[in-house]
């Protein structure tokens, strides 16, 4: 995977700006999902939000989106004053293939629906990039789980925006093909800011620079833990396995090996 | 779909399937004229009350020429009815799922519409649209119009939420959602009403050629009840039957081909 995977290390790519949200908050039937919280993404860094199902991290993840509606405040900004609004693009733990195109018209989706020429080289070059070269013509029915995420990570990249948020993007994948992806998306995804939402923490510490654990309700954040070296990281690591421990422990898991 | 046997077996019962889907509608056609040929024996009913079927194929073959002429006018008042009533339940069904104002006021007044009896609309229509084809096109179109809008109407309503959120984040516009996404996701939808309108457009060509009409099977099967030739009018109703499968099939094949991608092509056909 590594050689077809050239992490694309032009200046361009890097994003250098912080993302910031202050005081945010959101309620759905009047009950807080979360309230009052700060997070900040680091530029170029990759953030990962871990949390017990039903938390919030998917909504915390919506809200940078842009798509949550309903009873919401707090401030986005970044810190090079422009708004965060356009400058970021999202992958869904549904690969949102649409049926009727093949993988080549998927990944230019962005372009068709702004009424933009869409690129077909450079959409070509990155299917090439995520392994699909073979399958840039198949509709998604004729595809396995794993080359539909890639398709979807494909068509992320090929929004090319400083800023890409993915929620829970490998979770429905069987654990080695999870891998492979991670790996993948540690490679393409360098140099942009990410935010990721997991439940699972040997992904985040695999994949995260900043991992955050999101717990309680209204939820709050738990201080980040970095973990050392650069993605995608060995989870076999002494040093990653303890950081593991520490997050189940944050998760509110009993490590005492069944003594209880 | 297929349970846990060796190749061999299975095989052969796909063969054994595929054997029985060509037979089986010549069984049922089989038993349904044995069933007939056998009620007539049992009855004793007169050949003025329910010919056999011998006589009814007699008629077919001798009466062929009145009885192609007068189908012509059924068939094409079927068939422009279904394409007409199928635009306008496109028209209807976009500018609802778009726009929440034409829903609230479009909506009662389909509910409306389905509420009047057909049957009683036919002599109205008729008065209106004169006893040509106008009248029984416009019978097809508006018996057809309900199913289509309201299939098409549920599947633009439905567009899968992960796709308009991705649209969102891309920076899509209104319409080309709508053209890239909606319409197309949709399709599938719209086909299952086609394909109702199909089966049930021809009853509304019928019906406003019962009413007044100088053509059409509809016409024929009145006369020939009158002068008691219930022969004849069995081979209009063998006419009206063929024509009415014969449609849907193509229509069917059709959809099919035009959207290999929906959910119940991508099963064997088989």
């Amino acid at each position: 995977m590594r050689n077809t995977a050239q992490a694309p290390q032009t200046a361009q790519n890097l994003t250098k700006f912080d993302v910031a949200l202050r005081g945010g908050s959101v309620a759905f039937n009047g009950t807080d999902i979360f309230h009052d919280l700060d997070l900040t993404l680091r530029a170029g860094s990759f953030t990962c939000l871990l949390g017990p199902s039903g938390v919030g991290k998917s909504t915390l993840l919506r809200y940078f989106a842009g798509l949550v509606e309903g009873d919401v405040s707090g401030t986005i900004t970044c810190s090079d004053n422009t708004p965060l609004a356009g400058r970021v693009a999202y992958m869904a733990q549904q690969d949102l293939l649409l049926p009727w195109r093949s993988v080549l018209e998927n990944v230019v989706l962005g372009a068709i629906l702004r009424g933009e020429k869409p690129e077909h080289d450079k959409a070509s070059q990155l299917i090439a990039e995520v392994g699909l070269a073979e399958a840039a013509h198949l509709r998604p029915a004729e595809l396995s789980g794993g080359m539909k995420q890639r398709a979807a990570l494909a068509r992320t990249l090929m929004e090319d925006r400083p800023v890409v948020l993915m929620d829970e993007p490998f979770s429905a994948l069987d654990p080695l093909n999870r891998l492979r992806l991670q790996e993948l998306a540690a490679w393409v995804l360098r140099g942009k800011t990410v935010l990721l939402v997991t439940h699972d923490p040997l992904e985040a510490l695999r994949l995260g620079d900043h991992v955050h654990v999101l717990s309680g309700s209204p939820a709050r954040l738990q201080d980040a833990i970095t973990p050392k070296g650069q993605s995608p990281r060995n989870i076999a690591d002494p040093g990653i396995l303890a950081q593991q421990a520490e997050l189940l422990g944050q998760l509110g898991a009993d490590l005492s090996g069944g003594a209880a | 779909m297929s349970k846990q046997n060796n190749p061999h077996t299975n095989r052969k019962a796909l063969s054994e399937r595929r054997w029985l889907i060509l037979a089986r509608p010549l069984i049922i056609i089989v038993a349904l004229i044995v069933t007939w040929q056998v009620l007539v024996i049992v009855t004793g009913a007169p050949k003025y009350m329910l010919p056999t079927p011998a006589d009814v194929w007699t008629t077919l073959i001798a009466r062929h020429d009145v009885l192609f002429d007068h189908a012509q006018y059924t068939i094409a008042e079927t068939v422009i009815g279904l394409f007409a009533g199928a635009a306008l339940g496109t028209l209807a069904a976009i500018p609802m799922a778009l726009f929440s104002p034409v829903r609230f006021w479009l909506m009662p007044i389909l509910l409306v519409s389905q509420a009047i009896p057909f049957f009683a609309l036919a002599p109205l229509l008729v008065l209106w649209l004169g006893f040509g084809l106008a009248s029984k096109i416009a019978m097809a179109a508006l018996i057809i119009f309900f199913p289509v809008t309201v299939a098409f109407f549920d599947g633009l309503s439905r567009t899968e939420t992960g796709w308009l959120d991705l649209a969102r984040t891309m920076g899509a516009s209104r319409w080309r959602l709508l053209t890239h996404i909606r319409l197309p996701a949709a399709l599938p939808a719209f086909a299952s009403g086609f394909r109702v309108a199909t089966a049930v457009a021809p009853i509304g060509a019928v019906i406003g050629e019962w009413v007044g009409s100088s053509h059409g099977l509809g016409y024929l099967m009145l006369h020939a009840n009158a002068r008691v030739q219930i022969d004849m009018v069995f081979a209009c109703l063998l006419i009206l039957c063929a024509f009415s499968i014969t449609q849907y099939f193509i229509v069917d094949r059709v959809l099919r081909a035009a959207l290999p991608w929906q959910p119940d092509s991508l099963k064997p056909a088989r």
